[in-house]
């Protein structure tokens, strides 16, 4: 079983686990063009890599960053949001 | 050892001719390189060859051919999908398989067994009306059915399914299944046969692009000179996308799947049921190949887990609680080309001469013929075939999706 340590609740099974994707920022709707926000709502960086991504402890609802090789699908580091640098 | 068979053995010339021609060197130049064999690069260098007579063409695989999606994947063929877009091309599709292997000259071990997707919630019947009605229109056999019908068709399902009765399906007779590495191996020596050259073991590493044209490919054994390439390369997309800066949708996740043991032939049609993730159909040999939902986070990666055994199997009992002696025999996955609204991405692109066809996720062995034919056609003459208009990249720019869900994301 896959497992992921929750910063809040240590490592749980990864089935308790909700992923929402890479992290990315979002640019401002109010002034941005209509094409770097279509850019940004359905462009995606698919290929393998270190990401940070969003994930969150579904029981506990904890949000936080996940720090993941996607092709080897190892867990490099979690923290919350507030911990970032 | 008799000594006709070591006769055999030992001549140079052998009566059965090999299924490819192999071919030591690599020439400097092609008129179209396709990247990837799977069953979609494979059919698009057949029909160039058959149908435009671009028979100067080499379909570089990495690995062996058929070894990517093609061969991972459970054959499902249909055509009951929801946008009109879709119910068009995945029909032309259907009518391609028909004959195909007449075409090759090779059993595709083709059958038509009639396709069932069980609904247990009353939204899940509504979508189904709805692709019935958009199916009706374009001539494709769809219909609802009531559970006494779907009873009669698998006599050992039990319908209550646990706690999630089966209300009624959505029925396709020209569901079929089909050998899926024949598939790759009819296409491949139709190809050969036109003088297309299928390079195994040959992975693309850059793409030479200069003033926004494709010039060449840089392989590992060595540069390529070239005008028109076809990316087909499925769970690799955006690998390949990077090197040329083309930014899509695609995500990659594993799609996984397994069979059990052989069993005598009990159940005939292809059952999928969106709300127990759960698809099977009984194979030729006899095991039932089982497949369930997309796994929830991005891999590129073709491991297989011990969760997904254990969470299709509880959902097979629910649906067939007879099976609980049979055994799992084997598990893989395949890596999946995900967009968000699940229509693939064909066509041209912003680079001239560079053309895409992905985005297959987890729905595009069916579409292996189609697929051959039009992207061919866009090579040729360098205009998308009126077939793929919905599919182009574009849609994403212009906020203009081919919403496809409804009748793709468990379904295939
Ligand atoms: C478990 C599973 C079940 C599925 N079930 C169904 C189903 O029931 N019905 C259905 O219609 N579809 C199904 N699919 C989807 C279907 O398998 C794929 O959409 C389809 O096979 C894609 O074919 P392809 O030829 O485009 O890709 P592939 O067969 O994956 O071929 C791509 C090839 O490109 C090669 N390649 C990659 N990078 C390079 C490079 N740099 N240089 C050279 N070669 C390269 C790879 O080695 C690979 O062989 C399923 C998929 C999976 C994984």
């Amino acid at each position: 079983m896959k497992i992921m340590t929750c910063p809040f609740n240590g490592p749980r099974p990864v089935s308790e686990f909700f992923y929402w994707g890479e992290i990315r920022p979002m640019p401002d709707p109010a002034t941005c063009s209509d094409e770097s926000w279509a850019d940004y709502i359905f462009n995606r960086n698919g290929a393998p890599g270190v990401k940070q991504e969003w994930w969150c402890h579904i029981a506990s609802n904890t949000w936080f960053i996940a720090e993941r090789n996607t092709e080897k699908d190892l867990v490099l580091r979690t923290y919350l949001f507030e911990e970032e640098l | 050892m008799p000594w006709r068979l070591l006769r055999f053995a030992t001549t140079k010339k052998h009566p059965e001719p090999r299924m490819f021609t192999e071919h030591a060197e690599l020439k400097p130049s092609y008129d179209v390189v396709i990247i990837g064999g799977g069953g979609h690069g494979l059919a698009a260098a057949y029909y160039l060859g058959r149908d435009h007579g671009i028979t100067n063409v080499a379909v570089l695989e990495k690995g062996y051919i058929g070894g990517g999606n093609t061969g991972r994947n459970t054959t499902i063929i249909r055509s009951n999908y929801l946008t009109p877009e879709g119910v068009k091309f995945y029909d032309e599709s259907v009518n391609l398989w028909q004959d195909l292997s007449q075409e090759f000259d090779l059993n595709l071990f083709y059958a038509n067994r009639g396709h069932f997707t069980l609904a247990h919630t009353d939204s899940a019947l509504r979508t189904m009306r709805w692709r019935a009605e958009v199916n009706k229109h374009y001539g494709v056999d769809s219909e609802v059915v009531g559970p006494d019908f779907v009873k009669r068709a698998a006599p050992m399902i039990n319908l209550s399914c646990g706690h999630a009765p089966i209300l009624g399906a959505l029925y396709h007779a020209p569901g079929s299944i089909a050998r899926h590495d024949a598939v790759a191996w009819g296409y491949g020596r139709g190809a050969d046969m036109r003088g297309a050259e299928i390079h195994q073991q040959t992975e693309v590493l850059g793409i030479d692009v200069r003033g926004g044209k494709v010039c060449g490919v840089q392989t590992s054994r060595g540069y390529i000179a070239t005008d028109k390439v076809l990316c087909a390369v499925a769970g690799f997309t955006p690998r390949i996308l990077d090197m040329v800066d083309i930014k899509t949708p695609i995500t990659i996740h594993p799609l996984q799947a397994m069979v059990s043991e052989p069993l005598k032939p009990w159940l005939d049609p292809i059952l999928v049921s969106g709300s127990l993730h759960i698809y099977v159909s009984q194979s030729a040999r006899g095991e039932l190949v089982m497949g369930a939902s997309l796994d929830p986070y991005e891999l590129h990666s073709t491991r297989s887990t011990l969760d997904f055994v254990e969470g299709l199997s509880a959902h097979m009992l629910d649906m067939f609680p007879f099976l609980s002696h049979v055994k799992v025999m084997r598990q893989w996955a395949g890596m999946a080309d995900m967009t968000p609204d699940f229509a693939p991405i064909m066509g041209k692109t912003p680079i001239e001469g560079f053309y895409l066809d992905a985005g297959w996720g987890t729905w595009g062995f069916k579409a292996t013929p189609v697929c051959g034919k039009t992207m061919a056609h866009t090579i040729a003459t360098d205009t998308p075939h009126p077939l793929i208009n919905g599919f182009s990249l574009d849609r994403f720019r212009n906020y203009s999706l081919t919403g496809e869900k409804g009748a793709a994301s468990v379904g295939h």
